[in-house]
């Protein structure tokens, strides 16, 4: 198995350079993705007292998980308890909501995203999203396939083609759509769309996806395939997947996190959460009991 | 109505209350065709008087005979150079102002107070910018710029550079505005999107924010030309002349012909206006003056057309169909 080091995570140049290095005390002195285990898997996102606030309003409070690697997390609890505060706070996609600020660590092997001089550029790359309403930019399927790397520098014709392609087959949407590519990616349909996101996510080619409610949007055959696409990812990526739907949090994921009122409550594989759960609130809301 | 304290089933037949409808009907209808009529009343007398001054001649000449004969050639030339001119320096300016306070600047103390004097600047008579032209741009910048350049006098007098930065003032808020709507109309998912596959703001502007709004902008391009190209006011005392026995142009490097931005120009509305006023023969000029008008508007029409054109053109490239 491949152990990042810091330096090929974020492809930080010198502090000469760029000046965006981490500090010293951001460094982990053994990627901690190779001790730091949970349930036998190696953690790939650590939050540690993460709170986050929005002017005086506390939508998370201390929230400490291990997200393992290579595995479904799914996040559930009621609207407004904070899974997609939480979700965002792992991209640092909070950064550009005016008045939010963020207390605590997110460790990402091992380095903290919250560390002074972390790129968050590099960051977004690493730890891709896709969101709960298909968001595709008017623009044809290829450019907005090729929109991330085309940012990140790459301009080659043929790289580009390799990449969509790459990345549309992963999405399971290369067969539907490779004779049009060049037509507008809003002329499909809303599965098509917000599987068109996913592969623009993927393009960048990022270690972690997170996805806020990818399917709730969607008639339930275009769901499924959703559902079954993430179970294809987590092959390659780790992935962490805020949904209501409860037989989806079972179906799709690994591990399960329940929050309530900007706290995690409980937080362990989805068999154990959902069979034997430890709090009471868990199982209240898990079988429709909640309220 | 009809006395009794229950619902009666209701009358199908003509009721005296539909009555009031139709009188509110038909004078509202009528409102509504005044501006019609005064359009078609103003555009009549224009195409009656002025059609058959249009003459290749009047097109392609000068005037001649103390602007008692001839054509408006000069006239033309300055009409299209100014406005093009001026959108060329409105549109940046406007539309680089509008993604500041759109994209950056927030909703701080100072940003309402950008957007209250955009607003009241928009409310300003035209002539007041004409003032102002004169004041800040020839006598303080071109003053300026002679001086620290040691030319003489060639930036500091009435040009074409001053009265098409002075309409160009005068359109600002209007690009300004469109192009702020225009922003605001880009999805924000779209610039999270954007965002989260490790854009910069910057990059998110430029390769999702403005290509979607360019449409927008467009218009605002548009409207901009509406209201500034024909005005009189601001241009009155910050460059059109008169009479000018030679075109604007100058030969950039002795040998490309260009518009000479630093020399004064003839202008349709200005022309009217003086040939209206200040002719030696009014009388004589009228039919002059119908031409002029019409040339004036037909002008403004095609420069209109253009950009209408042009927006067209941008949004079928962008394969658009409609988003909302
Ligand atoms: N941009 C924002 N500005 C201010 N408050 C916000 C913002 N986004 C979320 N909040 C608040 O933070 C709290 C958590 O919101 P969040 O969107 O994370 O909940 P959620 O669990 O994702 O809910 P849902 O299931 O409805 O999507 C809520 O009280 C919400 O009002
Ligand atoms: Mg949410």
């Amino acid at each position: 198995m491949r152990t990042m080091s810091v330096l090929d995570m974020f492809e930080f140049k010198t502090d000469e350079e760029t000046g965006t290095l981490p500090r010293k005390e951001a460094r982990p002195k053994t990627p901690l993705s190779q001790i730091e285990t949970h349930e036998g898997q190696p953690i790939k996102i650590m939050t540690r007292n993460l709170s986050v606030f929005y002017g005086i309003n506390q939508a998370l409070i201390n929230v400490t998980m291990d997200i393992p690697q290579k595995a479904v997390t799914a996040l559930i609890g009621p609207s407004g308890c904070g899974k997609s505060t939480f979700l965002r706070s792992l991209n640092r996609m909070n950064d550009s909501i005016l008045g939010a600020r963020t207390d605590g660590k997110v460790l990402i092997d091992g380095i903290n995203i919250y560390a002074p001089g972390i790129n968050v550029v590099a960051l977004r790359r690493l730890a891709g999203m896709v969101f709960q309403k298909s968001n595709p930019f008017p623009k044809s399927i290829f450019d907005n396939v090729a929109y991330g790397p085309r940012l990140h520098g790459i301009q080659n014709a043929s790289v580009l083609e390799e990449l969509v392609e790459e990345a549309l087959k992963k999405a399971a949407l290369w067969e539907e759509v490779k004779d049009r590519l060049g037509r507008s990616a809003l002329e499909l349909s809303g599965g098509q769309q917000q599987r068109v996101c996913i592969a623009r996510a993927l393009a960048v080619n990022p270690e972690i996806v997170l996805m806020d409610e990818p399917a709730s949007a969607l008639d339930p055959i275009s769901t499924a395939k959703i559902e079954e696409l993430i179970h294809e990812l987590k092959k390659n990526y780790t992935i962490v997947i805020v949904t209501h739907n409860m037989q989806q949090a079972a179906r799709v994921s690994d591990f399960t996190g329940y929050f309530y009122l900007g706290s995690l409550v409980e937080f362990g594989t989805t068999k154990k959460i959902f069979t034997t759960p430890d709090k009471k609130e868990t199982e209240d809301y898990i079988t429709g009991r909640f309220g | 109505m009809n006395g009794t304290t229950t619902l009666s089933i209701p009358n199908l037949r003509f009721q005296p209350t539909d009555w009031i409808e139709s009188l509110w009907n038909g004078l509202l209808r009528l409102f509504a065709i005044i501006p019609l009529c005064v359009l078609v009343f103003i555009l009549g007398k224009i195409f009656s008087n002025g059609a058959e001054t249009i003459t290749w001649e009047f097109l392609s000449k000068t005037p001649v005979q103390g602007m008692t004969e001839g054509g408006i050639f000069p006239c033309i030339f300055g009409t299209i150079s100014i406005t093009l001119l001026m959108i060329l320096m409105a549109l940046p300016l406007g539309v680089g102002a509008a993604v500041y306070l759109v994209e950056y600047a927030g909703q701080g103390f100072w940003v309402r107070m950008i957007r209250a004097a955009v607003n009241n600047l928009a409310g300003v008579p035209s002539i007041i910018f004409g003032l102002f032209g004169v004041g800040f741009f020839i006598l303080f910048v071109g003053r300026n710029i002679d001086h620290v350049l040691r030319t003489g006098l060639l930036f500091g007098q009435p040009c074409m550079l001053w009265a098409a930065a002075t309409l160009a003032v005068l359109v600002l808020p209007v690009i300004i505005v469109s192009t702020e709507e225009a922003l605001n109309a880009v999805p924000q998912s779209h610039r999270a999107a954007s965002q989260a596959l490790g854009a910069t703001k910057w990059q998110t502007i430029v390769h999702v924010v403005l290509p979607q709004a360019r449409g927008g902008i467009l218009t605002g391009a548009i409207l901009a030309i509406s209201r500034g190209a024909g005005e009189t006011a601001p241009i009155l005392f910050t460059g059109c002349a008169y009479y000018l026995p030679r075109l604007p142009v100058t030969k950039l490097f002795g040998v490309i012909p260009m518009i000479n931005p630093l020399d004064q120009f003839m202008e349709l509305s200005y022309h009217i206006f003086i040939m209206a006023t200040q002719s030696m023969d009014a009388e004589k000029t009228l039919p002059i003056q119908y031409g002029t008008t019409l040339v004036l508007i037909a002008l403004t029409f095609l420069l209109n057309l253009a950009a209408i054109l042009f927006r067209m053109h941008f949004r079928k490239k962008l394969g658009q169909v409609s988003l909302q």
